[in-house]
């Protein structure tokens, strides 16, 4: 398409400033870790590591940044495991309902947290009279964190065909082989997309953990949350907001380069 | 290029029951109300090139996948080599396929998707390699064994389906409308290629098409498929020459049907009668030869409708007075377009020896 000179560089105006108002505040996050002026006074007076010192000496931070990770890989694996198996049962087989299966699979994620929150919440503690804990975080992550993993695995399981199998199934291979040669393998990428969202998706969560996560269980966005108006630990809470940018980088887009290849190119 | 063999002479004749590559009985085949497959008997003979050709929809690939082990049959059996094979599973056949799509393996280099069968059989390391890199020569691709399937051109894909099926030395090689996806270039070369594998690895070949042209110049017989049903089996000249029904002359070749009223007028006789546009001799009305008909021969007079020019041949449609149309087609050996386009409305006679027409049961 060809289009004029003014058009292209409003174009690029639009963009630009549409990056901006996302990205120049993470810079400024950035920035402001290494910013000596306790008050974050801006521009920054000068240089220092000793927010980055204290956060790494700072125990409750340790903890809290621990039961994240737990939190999160115990509700990618179950997101692995549940969302594969649904997304092999929609994809294929045919049953009364799968329909709606399907959309009760997706939905959780288009819930409002508070309303997911509220009902585990009720159902653990009053219902189930399970004391809430790591363990009902984890559940409560893994509702809507399946989605990812079911979304991804279908998606594949789709493009994928059932060709493959067929021919791996005529070649000699019975089912288990060909699931072991075959079908993994080329689900592989999606499983790892899907387990990188579901985690990501798990490690920032608050409104959920807040509701399921009783007294004793702190996860990293709770103290953050909890930290952030305490003028001693403010610079802290930065350093550990301008680490998680750095580090969620890396699997978003770990995760983007595997959903968006072609199979058949790798 | 290949040496030149006499054709085998595999016709209706009965076969010993060992020597049967595969035999179907009273296969039926229904997806819920629909019946793809309503009763097909089948012989074909080992080391038979054998054609399975139909319209879409006319239940070929359907018995090819009840053959492979895909889909179960509604009733009948599937014997493979004499041995009943209709309720194993894929992998339980002695049977390779060459999918339409191919289906290699996307994530194996070229090299491992034809070890793939030997390796699920648990060959030993050393021998499924050498058997590979052979069949890969078989199909003059040694060199690309450690490219990816998504490297590869689209015959050279089908060269590794190939490869990857026929390196198991299966007793049957599936084969479902192998050279679809590729270009007309690329097709005929590929036609002669298959053929001449075949001829040297002594496989039964079944394969499915839809082209009738790809079906009679490759298949030592042909079973024609219609609505679930098996319309004639026979060579190819069997096939063109003496189509059994109306549907098989109209779907290999041109149809050239004389029935009813002008069947009575023209031929004298009752019935639906096909002749081939190739055996009709056009004669001119005004040629001036007052009686070109010979006593072993049978004429029509109608006038030309359209004239189809084609380069080495021309397709007059000409409508006969007697009632219906024939289209004949004449080899261009001294005419040129301008000559045969000033015919049109003419007043001519279509003349063919009665060994050439042949009834047809409707």
């Amino acid at each position: 398409m060809n289009l004029s000179r003014t058009a292209r560089a409003s174009l690029w105006a639009a963009l630009a400033l549409g990056l901006g108002v996302i990205y120049v505040p993470l810079g400024v996050v950035l920035l402001n870790s290494f910013n000596s002026d306790r008050t974050f006074g801006w521009p920054p007076q000068g240089f220092t590591l000793q927010w980055w010192s204290a956060a790494w000496r700072s125990t409750g931070l340790r903890d809290a940044l621990w039961t994240s990770v737990q939190a999160g890989l115990g509700a990618t694996a179950i997101a692995l495991v549940l969302g594969t198996m649904a997304a092999f049962a929609v994809q294929r087989y045919r049953f009364f309902g799968r329909d709606t299966v399907s959309l009760l699979i997706v939905l959780p994620i288009a819930l409002p947290g508070i309303v997911t929150g509220i009902a585990l919440s009720n159902t653990f503690h009053s219902v189930l009279g399970i004391p809430l804990g790591l363990f009902t975080v984890i559940v409560g992550h893994a509702t809507f964190c399946v989605v990812t993993v079911y979304n991804n695995v279908l998606a594949r399981l789709r493009r994928m065909g059932l060709n493959v199998e067929e021919a791996s199934a005529d070649l000699g291979a019975d089912t288990f082989t060909t699931f072991r040669l075959v079908t993994f393998p080329m689900m592989r990428s999606a499983l790892l997309a899907g387990g990188l969202l579901a985690f990501a998706l798990s490690f920032d969560e608050i409104i959920v953990t807040t509701f399921t996560a009783g007294a004793g269980v702190r996860t990293l966005p709770i103290w953050i949350f909890e930290n952030l108006f305490r003028p001693n630990q403010a610079p802290v809470v930065n350093v550990v907001a301008a680490a998680l940018i750095v580090v969620s980088v890396v699997p978003i887009y770990i995760a983007q380069r595997l959903s968006g290849g072609d199979p058949q190119t790798r | 290029m290949f040496p030149v063999m006499p054709h085998q002479a595999v016709t209706s004749v009965t076969i010993p029951a060992s020597d049967h590559a595969v035999r179907l009985r009273g296969l039926r085949k229904s997806f819920g109300s629909i019946v793809a497959v309503a009763g097909v008997d089948l012989d074909v003979a080992d080391g038979e090139f054998f054609a399975m050709l139909g319209p879409s929809g006319s239940g070929k690939t359907t018995v090819l996948r009840m053959i492979a082990g895909f889909e179960s049959p509604t009733g009948g059996t599937v014997e493979l080599g004499g041995r009943d094979v209709t309720r194993l599973a894929p992998f339980e056949r002695d049977v390779n396929t060459v999918f339409q799509d191919y289906a290699l393996f996307p994530h194996m280099s070229v090299l491992e998707n034809v070890e793939y069968g030997l390796r699920v059989k648990k060959v030993p390391k050393a021998e499924r390699r050498a058997r590979a890199m052979d069949a890969l020569k078989s199909v003059r691709l040694d060199g690309f064994e450690k490219r990816r399937p998504a490297q590869l051109s689209g015959g050279q894909r089908q060269r590794v389906a190939l490869a990857r099926a026929l390196v198991n030395r299966p007793r049957v090689l599936l084969l479902d409308e192998p050279l679809g996806a590729l270009d007309l270039k690329l097709r005929e070369e590929m036609q002669v290629e298959l053929k001449a594998i075949q001829r040297e690895v002594g496989i039964t070949f079944l394969f499915v098409t839809h082209d009738q042209e790809e079906a009679l110049t490759m298949s030592d017989r042909v079973a024609v498929f219609n609505q679930g049903v098996i319309e004639q089996v026979g060579t190819p000249a069997e096939i063109y020459e003496r189509p059994a029904t109306a549907f098989v002359a109209g779907f290999v070749g041109t149809s050239n049907l004389i029935s009813g009223a002008a069947a009575r007028t023209v031929l004298g006789k009752d019935g639906t009668f096909s002749v081939r546009p190739e055996k009709l001799r056009v004669v001119l009305g005004d040629s001036g030869d007052p009686d070109p008909v010979g006593s072993d021969e049978h004429s029509a007079e109608g006038t030309v409708s359209e004239v189809v020019y084609a380069g080495p041949a021309t397709r007059f449609v000409v409508e006969l007075d007697a009632g219906g149309r024939l289209i004949a087609l004449q080899q261009n050996q001294e005419v040129s377009s301008m000559d045969v386009m000033g015919l049109r409305g003419h007043r001519v006679r279509l003349v063919w020896q009665r060994r050439h027409e042949f009834a047809i049961t409707s």
